[in-house]
């Protein structure tokens, strides 16, 4: 497993290829299904046109929000392995911001899990967007769709 | 008893401060500081007006939690990455 929070992009093959490896090492043989998400900057907000995102965080805990997060995900869905990366600083349009992979002996769980990973991102992980346009920008609000998305998982499990 | 107090995103641009210290009463709970923090300046009461969530040593938790020296307190925010 890992949760990985940087500046630079990534490249969603290595991910995928080091969660791969992690689940081998864990459960030979046992993976059946992986199942990956990316994340991408639209290039619009409710109000019109944006150039890009600033992604601020809180060196230390959100490294370890994400970690925990992950193992979170690992045992609620009996996972052979789970990762995260999330990216900061400044993020311009139809860029990757997000990653998430969930490796399971088989599909449902794998698709479960990349769905918890990001509800609950989204909920418990210190990382806040400003939208930029030129040399203005704006916080993005918290959404209240984003609240009832995680709460879902909650009531489940 | 000593904490720090760092605070991110609109907190932090609102109050214009984002790494103090603050010298408590032993057993202070985050809720006593936070209203403190209310009368600390007009841009500390306007912080606090809206949503903020808490964490003590880097981790959420509730205001009823009860604070010990050099712990490290954060306020910001409701999240919204992803």
């Amino acid at each position: 497993m890992f949760a990985l929070v940087q500046v630079e992009d990534f490249d969603q093959g290595e991910l995928y290829v080091k969660l791969k490896q992690s689940a081998e090492e864990k459960a030979c043989g046992n993976t059946g299904a992986i199942v990956t998400f990316t994340g991408l900057v639209r290039d619009f907000n409710s109000a019109g046109d944006i150039d890009g995102i600033e992604l601020e965080h809180y060196p230390g805990m959100t490294e370890k929000a994400l970690m925990l997060l992950v193992e979170q995900a690992i045992e609620h869905f009996s996972l052979n392995s789970a990762g995260a990366l999330h990216r900061v600083g400044r993020i311009y349009n139809n860029e990757q911001i997000v990653w998430v992979g969930a490796a399971a002996p088989h599909r449902q769980a794998a698709f479960d899990a990349a769905s918890y990973l990001m509800d609950m991102l989204k909920q418990s992980v210190p990382l806040w967007k400003k939208e930029f346009k030129g040399d203005r920008s704006e916080w993005v609000a918290a959404k209240a769709s984003d609240d009832k998305a995680a709460l879902k998982w909650m009531h489940k499990k | 008893m000593h904490i720090t107090l760092k605070t991110f995103a609109q907190t932090r641009e609102i109050t214009g401060e984002d790494n103090i210290t603050l010298n408590l009463s032993d057993n202070s709970t985050i809720k006593t500081v936070l209203s403190q923090l209310k009368t600390r300046s007009d841009q500390w009461a306007l912080a606090l007006e809206g949503s903020v969530l808490t964490a003590r040593n880097q981790e959420l938790c509730d205001t009823e939690t009860v604070l010990s020296d050099g712990d490290e307190l954060a306020l910001f925010p409701p999240v919204t990455g992803g």
